[in-house]
C-alpha cells in the first residue's frame, strides 16, 4: 500500500490543468443576435445549440403540455414539406435536428457537415419559423405524447418526481408536469400549437452555443438568416417561489418491489456569495462518483442501494437542495434515516480538510474533461449563458472552487442544511413509512 | 459529396503522427498477449483509458449467473496494494471520471483523465488485473448493492422483465438466454470464491485489450503499457470461446406478458440473425441496412410509412440489428398500437407489411439516403472520443479485428438492393423468432 500511496502523492502534487483550454468568442451578428462560438476546424462539421427560456412555465393551466407537443411537431412538417418530406430532406443532407422542451426551456439543436451548411440552415429555419401543425401530424404526435404520459404515470421515478414538484411548489407553474396530462393534451388544438409557437421561441429569451468548422465572420449572417424572423418578445415569466413543503414524508402507494425516494428543502441561488462553498459541500455530501458520504454510508457500507445522490437544484425562479435514492421496500426507511443523519452531521460539523482537498482536486481536475467534443461543448456554451455565467467563467471557475475553505463550508452548511425541514416523497410499498408532516 | 468525404477519411488514416491526426489508429501486442489499440485525438489534453476483458456473462458457469457483473463491482474493492475504495479515490483525486460495464461478451473498465495522468491509471488498472484482495466484509454488502441494482434496472421495470423473459425463450441452449445481471435467485447465492474463481481464470493480459484514446503518441502508450502491463502473467486457462449453440429452430414462439405496471402496450419480435464475423461481415452489413430501411427512422422508414401513416395502426415503430456480438443475436422489430388497435391487429399489420416489403423490394432512393447518412456518421463519430474507443472495444471482444472495424463502413456502402433482399428473406424466418405482447392484465368481464 505504501508504495502506491507515495506514487499517487507524487502525481497529485503536480499542477492539475487549471482552466478549460478552450477559447470562447462572443459573436454579435449584423442583426444583433449574440452567440458564443468555439471555432474548431479539425472535423468538417458544425454543431449549434439554441435554448429559449420559459418552456411550460408560461402555459395557461388548461393548455398544459402545449409547448412540449409543439416542440415535438417542429420536425413534423414545415413550409411546403410534410413530415416525411422534411425528414427525407434532412436525411439526404445527413443533418440531424433536435427539438425538445422541458419545464423551463425549449431547446433545439443541429449537427451538419460543413459542406451542407446552407441547405441545413434553410431546412432548420423552415422548421423553426414555418411549422405546419397539419392535421395528420398533429393527431399522430398527440397520440405519441399521450403514450409517453401514460407510461410516465406507471414509472416509479417519474411518479416520484411529479409528486415532489406538486408538494414543493404547490400553486406555482413549477408544480405542473411539462408534458401535460391526458386531459389537457386531449383538449389541445392546432391553434394552441400556433400560440405556443409564437409564445415560446422569442429573441428576448434566446441563448446560442456554436462549435465546429465555422468562423465568427461566417456565423453572423447564418444567425440572422436562421433566427432573424423570430418574434422579439414573449410572455411574462412567473414569480420566484420558495420551497413550499414542510419537513415530513409523502408516500405514494405503488405496487413495486423497490421504493424510490426523492427529497429536498429550500436551496441556494447561483448568485449567492456562498454558492461555491455549497457547491463543493454538495460534492462531498452526495455528488457524482463513488466517494461521496451518502454513497459511502448507504451503498458501500450497508449495501442498501445501487445509487444515491444529492444535488443543488438551481432553477430560474426557485432553488432547492435535494437528492434521490432507491432501495427495497423493507430498507428504504433505513436509507432515509441515514440521509437525515448525514444532513444533520454536515450542518453540525462541516467537512474535514482531507475531504475538502479531495473534492477540490476532483472538481477542478474533472472540469476540463467536459470540453472534449463539439456537440458537448455547444451544449455547455448554451447552458452557461442560460445560467447567466460570464464568458470567462470556464477560465475562472476552478479559481472559485479552489478559494473555498472549511470555514466557508461550515458557515453555509449551518445555514442551508436543515434535516428536520427535509420533505421526502416515497413511491412504492415502503415498510414502516406513512405520509406525515 | 460522398467522394470528398471518403477521401478525407482515407487522408486521416494515412497521415503520420502529427498533432492534427484525429482518429488515427495504431495497434501493438505485448509479449504476454495484451493487445493495444491507440486512437489519437489531439483536440483536448484528455485521454480515455479502457481495459476490456474477453469475458462476459455468456462465459459464466451454469448456476452462477451474474458472476461476471458481480466481479466487475468487486474490482473496486481493493488489491494487495490498494485499500477498498482507494482505486476510486485516486481517480477522483486526479480529476478523473471512471466506471465499468459488463455485457454478454465483455467486461470493461475505463477512466477519463487529463492526458498526463495516463501512467497512474495504467499503474492502478494493471494492479487490479491480478492482485485483487477481497474480504467477506467487502463482498457481502456489494452483493446487496447488485441486488438493489437488479431491483432498479429490472424488478422495478416491467419492460426489462419482459425483455429477459423473451431472451430466455429465444435462446434455449445458448447463454444469451440468461440476463447479464443474473437471475435474482442466483445473484443471492454468489460468493467470494465464485468471484475469485472467475477472476483467476479470465483476468490476464492474454485475455485483455487495452484501448487508449486521446491526446497521446502511440509509441509513448506502448512504452507505458510495457512498463505497467508487461509484468502481468498470461493465464493458461484461456482457450477459444465456445458456447453451447442453439439447436435448429422448428416453430415460432409467441408469448403474452402482463404486468399491472404497463403504461403502454406494444408488440415486439426478434429473429435469430447473423452477427458480424471476422472477415465475413457482409450478411450483417446487409441486415444493418435492411433494419434501417424497415424501421430505422420513424415515418420515413418502410414500417413507419405502412403502419403509422397509411394504416394508422401504430404510433411508433422501430427495427434494429447491431450484429455486434460474439455469437448470433437478434434482428428486432417493435410497434406501439394506436388507440383502439388490438395487439393482434397490430401484429397482423406488421406481418402484412413485412410480406409487402419482400414483394415490393428496396426503394433505391431511400437506400441512397441511408448510405449518405452512414457515411456522414463516420465523420460525426470522430467527435466523441469515448464512443470511438468503445466501438473498438466491443468489436475486439466480439471476435472482430481492427481491420474488420475499419472495413465496416466500406462494407455498408457496398450493400446493394439485392443483398438487402437476400438477407431479408433469410432472416425473416418465423420459426427462428420470438414474438411478445406486452400489456396490462386484461380485465375480466
Amino acid at each position: 500500500m505504501i508504495r502506491i500511496i507515495s506514487a499517487v502523492c507524487a502525481f497529485i502534487s503536480l499542477a492539475l490543468p487549471a482552466v478549460a483550454e478552450i477559447d470562447i468568442e462572443e459573436v454579435v451578428s449584423p442583426g444583433g443576435i449574440t452567440a458564443w462560438l468555439v471555432s474548431e476546424p479539425s472535423i468538417p462539421m458544425v454543431s449549434i445549440e439554441i435554448g429559449f427560456k420559459g418552456g411550460s412555465l408560461t402555459e395557461p393551466d388548461d393548455k398544459l403540455g402545449s409547448t412540449y407537443l409543439m416542440a415535438g411537431l417542429l420536425e413534423e412538417g414545415a413550409g411546403d414539406l410534410d413530415s416525411v418530406a422534411f425528414r427525407q430532406a434532412a436525411e439526404a443532407l445527413a443533418s440531424s435536428f433536435s427539438f425538445d422542451s422541458s419545464k423551463e426551456n425549449v431547446l433545439t439543436g443541429a449537427q451538419f457537415l460543413k459542406e451542407n451548411m446552407d441547405a441545413s440552415i434553410d431546412l432548420w429555419k423552415l422548421a423553426l419559423t414555418q411549422p405546419s401543425f397539419d392535421d395528420t401530424a398533429f393527431e399522430r404526435t398527440k397520440a405519441q405524447v399521450q403514450s409517453i404520459v401514460a407510461r410516465r404515470a406507471k414509472t416509479p421515478n417519474e411518479i416520484a418526481g411529479d409528486a415532489f414538484s406538486a408538494v414543493a411548489y404547490a400553486g406555482h407553474p413549477y408544480a405542473r408536469t411539462y408534458q401535460g396530462t391526458l386531459k389537457t393534451i386531449g383538449a389541445l388544438t392546432q391553434q394552441d400549437m400556433r400560440d405556443a409557437h409564437r409564445r415560446s421561441m422569442t429573441k428576448d429569451r434566446m441563448f446560442i452555443g456554436v462549435v465546429g468548422d465555422i468562423t465568427a465572420a461566417e456565423l453572423g449572417p447564418v444567425l440572422d438568416h436562421l433566427l432573424g424572423d423570430l418574434p422579439e418578445t414573449g410572455p411574462t415569466m412567473p414569480n420566484e417561489i420558495t420551497f413550499q413543503a414542510e419537513g415530513g414524508v409523502t408516500v405514494v402507494d405503488f405496487n413495486t418491489p423497490q421504493s424510490v425516494a426523492v427529497w429536498g428543502h429550500q436551496g441556494i441561488a447561483q448568485d449567492d456569495p456562498d454558492f461555491f462553498p455549497a457547491f463543493v459541500m454538495n460534492h462531498i455530501m452526495g455528488g457524482s462518483g463513488f466517494t461521496s458520504r451518502l454513497t459511502s454510508e448507504v451503498r458501500e457500507k450497508r449495501g442498501l442501494t445501487y445509487g444515491i445522490y444529492s444535488y443543488l437544484a438551481s432553477m430560474d425562479f426557485a432553488q432547492y437542495y435535494g437528492g434521490s435514492v432507491s432501495s427495497s421496500n423493507d430498507s428504504i426507511g433505513e436509507a432515509i434515516e441515514i440521509v437525515k443523519a448525514e444532513w444533520a452531521r454536515m450542518a453540525a460539523e462541516g467537512v474535514s480538510a482531507a475531504e475538502l482537498d479531495a473534492a477540490k482536486k476532483y472538481m477542478t481536475g474533472n472540469y476540463p474533461l467536459r470540453f472534449d467534443g463539439n456537440a458537448k461543448i455547444a451544449g455547455l456554451l448554451r447552458y452557461s449563458q442560460m445560467d447567466n455565467f460570464p464568458i470567462d467563467y470556464p477560465k475562472k471557475r476552478n479559481g472559485y472552487i479552489n478559494a473555498v475553505t472549511q470555514e466557508d463550508i461550515k458557515r453555509v452548511a449551518a445555514r442551508l442544511m436543515r434535516a428536520d425541514d427535509l420533505h421526502f416523497v416515497v413511491v412504492g410499498k415502503p415498510v414502516g413509512l406513512t405520509s406525515a408532516n | 459529396m460522398i467522394a470528398k468525404l471518403a477521401k478525407l477519411i482515407t487522408a486521416c488514416c494515412l497521415c503520420g503522427t502529427s498533432a492534427l491526426a484525429l482518429g488515427e489508429v495504431s495497434t501493438f501486442e505485448l509479449d504476454n498477449g495484451l493487445e493495444i489499440v491507440v486512437i489519437e485525438d489531439h483536440r483536448a489534453p484528455v485521454v480515455t483509458h479502457m481495459l476490456w476483458y474477453r469475458v462476459g456473462a455468456a462465459d459464466e458457469p451454469a448456476g452462477k449467473s451474474g458472476i461476471a457483473h458481480f466481479l466487475e463491482h468487486l474490482l473496486f474493492k481493493g488489491t494487495d496494494d490498494l485499500a477498498p475504495g482507494e482505486f476510486s479515490e485516486i481517480v477522483s483525486a486526479n480529476g478523473g471520471s471512471e466506471n465499468a460495464f459488463t455485457s454478454f461478451d465483455y467486461t470493461g473498465y475505463f477512466q477519463r483523465v487529463s492526458a498526463d495522468r495516463l501512467p497512474l491509471m495504467m499503474k492502478i488498472e494493471s494492479d487490479r488485473m491480478q492482485n485483487l484482495n477481497l474480504t467477506e466484509e467487502e463482498v457481502l454488502p456489494e452483493r446487496d448493492v447488485i441486488i438493489e441494482e437488479r431491483n432498479s434496472r429490472t424488478e422495478n421495470n416491467p419492460s426489462a422483465l419482459f425483455s429477459e423473459h423473451r431472451s430466455a425463450l429465444m435462446y434455449a441452449n445458448h447463454p444469451y438466454g440468461t440476463p447479464v445481471i443474473g437471475w435474482m435467485h442466483e445473484i443471492e447465492n454468489l460468493t467470494r470464491e465464485d468471484a475469485l474463481d472467475f477472476y483467476k481464470k479470465y483476468y490476464a493480459p492474454n485475455n485483455a485489450i487495452l484501448i487508449v484514446a486521446g491526446d497521446v503518441e502511440p509509441e509513448n502508450v506502448l512504452a507505458l503499457a510495457q512498463e505497467h502491463y508487461g509484468p502481468r502473467i498470461p493465464s493458461d486457462a484461456i482457450t477459444k470461446r465456445v458456447r453451447p449453440q442453439e439447436p435448429p429452430k422448428r416453430a415460432p414462439i409467441h408469448t403474452i406478458f402482463e404486468d399491472p405496471r404497463v403504461g403502454q402496450p406494444y408488440v415486439i419480435r426478434e429473429y435469430l440473425s447473423a452477427n458480424r464475423k471476422s472477415g465475413d461481415q457482409t450478411e450483417a452489413a446487409a441486415l444493418r441496412v435492411f433494419a434501417e430501411l424497415l424501421g430505422g427512422s420513424g415515418v420515413t422508414s418502410f414500417l413507419g410509412q405502412k403502419l403509422q401513416l397509411e394504416q394508422k395502426v401504430a404510433i411508433n415503430q422501430a427495427a434494429w440489428h447491431s450484429g455486434m456480438s460474439y455469437d448470433r443475436d437478434g434482428f428486432g422489430l417493435y410497434a406501439v398500437p394506436a388507440a383502439g388497435v388490438s395487439l393482434q391487429d397490430l401484429e397482423e399489420a406488421l406481418d402484412a407489411a413485412l410480406a409487402e416489403f419482400l414483394v415490393q423490394g428496396v426503394d433505391v432512393e431511400h437506400l441512397a439516403r441511408i448510405k449518405t447518412q452512414m457515411k456522414a456518421a463516420e465523420i460525426y463519430a470522430l467527435d466523441n472520443q469515448s464512443d470511438v474507443a468503445r466501438r473498438y472495444g466491443e468489436a475486439l471482444t466480439s471476435g472482430l479485428t481492427v481491420q474488420d472495424v475499419q472495413e465496416w463502413p466500406a462494407l455498408l456502402a457496398a450493400v446493394t438492393a439485392e443483398d438487402v433482399m437476400q438477407a431479408a428473406r433469410t432472416v425473416l424466418n418465423e420459426n427462428a423468432s420470438v414474438t411478445g405482447w406486452f400489456r396490462a392484465p386484461q380485465e375480466t368481464k
